[in-house]
């Protein structure tokens, strides 16, 4: 890891006259790139990105097995992809899955699943075991639950990096009691190290970094 | 070692490893590059990886182009069939009463009576053809029910927000009318709101009739059920959120609850109008 919290293979660097997250790797969505390969991780549109950028302490140190559910188009689990080791996306909607393609055909350790994260049956015969860091951002009612059943996948003293979206949940309800919902869910099976709320990044969206139990 | 997804699968050919990604399931994860290596599947860990991502990216690929090919335009065909088996059932029906109607004295009118004379026995050469014709009627009838229960099963994967926002019906309506859901998704809601409506919109460019107010979306009970005055209103609102939903079914596909939520409170203000009396 590098001094500034952040893992190997994320740097600050100057874009346009701004310093922002960056990675090093093949351009995706046509995000400003520097001459040496590095591209801007555009935190307002990357929960994960909004963590680093807020200073959660993620336990990221680069080159890591990530499971990341929740890939969509891929850009997020692009820059995870750039400083990590073997990355295994998984994404339910087909449509979002043809860009993932897309983005993982440019890039040697990332893997496309077209699944369903609340099943992990029907993908534990191609993720390994023992991830070090489960990366978590679905918008779907039961986000603890989809953490939990997922928790099989993760060494135990691997990480969990969640964001839980408060309107998938529950519209109507107050994000606050939502997320504490969402926190006492998590217990059961996670120890919570560190929450944040991404709002400067993400409306009503908390961050959450937790261990296994 | 069994379930894993190269079990069985040919190291030289990532389709083989691809088909039992797609079909395959395990109990629990393991330590599947190792597993690999042990069992002869990979060379070594980096080989593994190399085989694992040719496969995953021909899985991926497989699966979206198989679903896509299967979703939107499955829709758009199945809706159309079930207006046409509709339609004709509904004219076979009225040769089928006016002739029963010479050969019996108690035939009920309509579909109905459809159905009873295909329950008869027929007893002479010319009851047998009316039985028989009757019979084509109800199957056709009975294939329209199962085209809308194909519908019906099949729009919420397809397009979330709209089936749960228009009923899946009308959502394989619009997407029939505008050719696709990318078509839908692309198209601005006042394209939306009057799909169905071309006749009454031409007549409108012409310069001989008003601008319609609704297309198909007419059927929807958010704007048959808005009293005249305030259909054009709702009409709109419907559209501009219906255009919404298709968005993000086609882009995303995502469930977004608050979209419905807000369409709900919109309608619920529309309505209140009403209800104030004011005209």
């Amino acid at each position: 890891m590098s001094d500034d919290g952040l893992p190997t293979g994320v740097e600050r660097r100057t874009f346009d006259g701004r310093e922002r997250l960056s990675t090093q790797g093949p351009t995706v969505y046509g995000e400003p790139a520097d001459a040496d390969g590095w591209r801007a991780w555009d935190a307002s549109r990357s929960k994960l990105g909004g963590m680093l950028e807020l200073g959660m302490d993620t336990g990221l140190v680069g080159g890591e097995t990530v499971l990341y559910l929740g890939a969509a188009a891929g850009t997020t689990v692009s820059h995870v992809s750039d400083f990590a080791g073997p990355t295994y996306a998984v994404e339910f909607a087909p449509r979002p899955v043809r860009d993932l393609v897309g983005v993982a055909e440019d890039r040697d350790n990332l893997f496309p699943l077209l699944k369903d994260a609340r099943d992990p049956e029907s993908y534990a015969h191609v993720v390994e075991s023992d991830v070090d860091c489960l990366v978590m951002d679905v918008a779907t009612r039961g986000q603890a639950t989809v953490a939990i059943r997922n928790r099989q996948f993760l060494a135990d003293d691997g990480r969990l990096l969640m964001a839980v979206k408060a309107r998938s949940e529950d519209v109507t309800a107050d994000p606050d009691d939502v997320f504490d919902e969402v926190l006492a869910d998590l217990e059961s099976a996670y120890e919570i190290l560190e929450t944040a709320r991404l709002d400067r990044f993400h409306a009503d969206h908390l961050g959450i970094v937790a261990r296994p139990k | 070692m069994t379930d894993a997804w190269f079990a069985d699968a040919n190291p030289e050919d990532p389709a083989s490893g691809a088909h039992r990604i797609r079909e395959g399931h395990a109990d629990a994860p393991a330590d599947w590059p190792a597993v690999a290596v042990e069992s002869g599947f990979a060379d070594d860990e980096a080989n593994y990886y190399e085989k694992l991502r040719a496969a995953t990216l021909t899985a991926a690929r497989d699966a979206v182009a198989e679903r896509e090919r299967a979703d939107d335009l499955q829709l758009a065909h199945a809706v159309r069939s079930m207006d046409d088996a509709e339609r004709t059932a509904n004219e076979l029906a009225e040769r089928v009463v006016e002739w029963a109607g010479t050969l019996y004295e108690d035939v009920p009118r309509g579909l109905d009576g459809v159905r009873d004379i295909a329950a008869r026995d027929p007893t002479t050469a010319g009851e047998e053809r009316v039985v028989s014709y009757a019979t084509r009627a109800v199957d056709l009838l009975d294939e329209r029910d199962d085209l809308r229960t194909f519908i019906e099963e099949r729009a919420p994967d397809v397009a979330p927000n709209l089936s749960e926002m228009a009923g899946p019906v009308l959502t394989a309506r619009l997407i029939s009318l505008a050719g696709s859901l990318e078509r839908l998704a692309k198209a601005p809601s006042g394209t939306v709101q009057v799909l169905g409506a071309e006749d009454a919109l031409f007549a409108h460019l012409k310069g001989r009739a008003s601008s319609p107010k609704h297309g198909v979306i007419f059927t929807h009970e958010y704007v048959r059920g808005t009293r005249p005055q305030d259909r054009g209103s709702a009409a709109r609102a419907f559209a501009g959120k219906l255009s919404i939903a298709a968005r993000i079914d086609y882009y995303s596909g995502d469930y977004r609850p608050e979209i419905h939520t807000e369409l709900a409170e919109r309608m619920a203000t529309i309505r209140a109008r009403a209800e104030e009396g004011d005209e």
